[in-house]
């Protein structure tokens, strides 16, 4: 049997605390004990792959779904799946949900009093490729109001679930753009301590994958952990 | 150039439109080998009221104790019709339900083996980042000396190991309690 080769534990302050009072949701819902921590086994650093998942254009490209356009700005959502090395995670499977143009989610608790829209979902899913690529044509989502506090709104935001190659590398995140009023009041992107960490959750405009007449596109890269350099001692 | 792991965010209370599309609650299809096991439970927040807005993912070896993934490179039996992933959502009650074979045993970091159980992945609206939990079996031997168990207080090893049901044949029960004097262990893995 090989020795286990670990994935780097995230660094300090990178990956959120499970209790954040300003996320009311976190107050019942937060563990009250500290987790137990356990060296990766062959459970761990193995994990599943989805090489039968259909990525069709419908998968890839929310405005397409329907018989007609959706309403609101289209959008190119692109970038890779690289560990902490920058090496490329190829096969990947990224899904997304979110809001319609108006801030709506196509879900029966969403209880907002926006439209919504005949001719949007607002789910999408993808392999990454040889070099870690992905890409989604959508429309730019809404901001939405939620009962967190008085006057909550979330800003807008693309939700994403990754999994990487190992149960050990799995990450549901959320991506955001920059220049958003809304940022600094939102209690969800601001759970994370850390400052950069947080800021890399802003999608980056993008001229080079932008299409003239069409669409803006930005760029969004997500990072997976890297490999420890050694064998776990034992 | 290295920068650290992206952070984690809620999944939020509407996932469902992403992540329900490939539910996957029965791991056992009629050609995979093994001892059929349903688990039932429920999911609840520090009040005792249930979560109706969580998913639970799974992870596991096959009856012979092989992952269903390149880095397992045991002399042990691969099956094409078990991936060993199950996608599980929850209920208005918080109660959720899934099929699945009872893994066999795999190898902790020293070499010995591990008794057999099942990885979990928690998530839901309030849970800022996934949890990591693991499921095992009652009435396992190998549960006394296991790599993982024996890294919890005695006290709270239970939480861990799922119930037999009375009247219930191949039935186990296992809750998820996220917070309290008796809430469920959680492991920290990595991200
Ligand atoms: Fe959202």
């Amino acid at each position: 049997m090989a020795r286990i080769l670990p994935y780097r534990r995230p660094h300090p302050e990178t990956q959120p605390r499970y209790l954040h009072s300003p996320y009311a949701s976190t107050i019942k819902r937060a563990p009250a004990k500290p987790p137990v921590y356990l060296p990766q086994t062959l459970s761990e650093i193995t994990g599943p792959s989805f090489p039968n998942v259909v990525t069709d254009i419908k998968a890839t490209d929310l405005t397409r779904q329907h018989h007609g356009d959706p309403l609101g700005e289209r959008i190119i959502v692109s970038g890779r799946v690289i560990d902490e090395d920058g090496r490329p995670l190829r096969q990947a499977l990224i899904e997304i949900w979110q809001a319609n143009a108006a801030g709506r989610y196509l879900h029966e608790s969403d209880q907002h009093q926006a439209p919504l829209d005949p001719n949007f979902t607002g789910c999408g899913h993808a392999l990454t490729d040889n070099e870690g690529k992905y890409r989604f044509v959508t429309v730019r989502p809404g901001a939405y109001p939620w009962g967190n506090h008085h006057n909550a709104w979330r800003p807008a935001h693309i939700h994403f679930s990754v999994f990487g190659p190992a149960f050990a590398t799995r990450l549901v995140t959320q991506m955001y753009f920059s220049g958003d009023p809304l940022l600094p009041f939102d209690p969800i992107f601001n759970c994370t301590a850390d400052e950069g960490a947080r800021n890399r959750l802003i999608s980056v405009f993008d001229w080079e994958t932008t299409i003239p007449s069409q669409a803006l596109g930005y760029r969004f890269d997500i990072v997976m952990s890297g490999r420890e350099a050694t064998p776990m001692e034992r | 150039m290295s920068s650290n792991a992206t952070t984690s965010q809620t999944i939020g209370p509407f996932f469902s439109i992403g992540m329900c599309r490939s539910i996957k609650q029965n791991l056992a299809d009629a050609n995979v080998s093994g001892e059929r096991v349903n688990i039932e439970g429920r999911v609840l927040d520090g009040d005792r009221q249930p979560v109706p807005d969580a998913i639970l993912e799974i992870w596991q070896a096959n009856s012979h104790g092989k992952y269903a993934h390149p880095e397992d490179d045991q002399d042990k039996p691969r099956e094409a019709n078990f991936t060993g992933y199950g996608r599980i959502p929850t209920n208005i009650e918080g109660k959720f339900h899934f099929t699945t074979i009872k893994p066999g045993q795999v190898p902790d970091p020293d070499g010995k083996l591990q008794a057999p159980h099942i990885v979990v992945s928690v998530f839901a609206r309030g849970l800022l980042r996934r949890l990591v939990t693991r499921i095992y079996f009652p009435d396992e031997p190998a549960n006394d000396s296991d790599f993982a168990l024996k890294l919890v207080e005695p006290s709270r090893r239970g939480t861990l190991i799922a119930k037999k049901v009375a009247g219930g044949v191949g039935v186990l029960e296992w809750n998820l309690i996220l917070q309290g004097s008796d809430e469920t262990v959680f492991f920290d893995c990595g991200l």
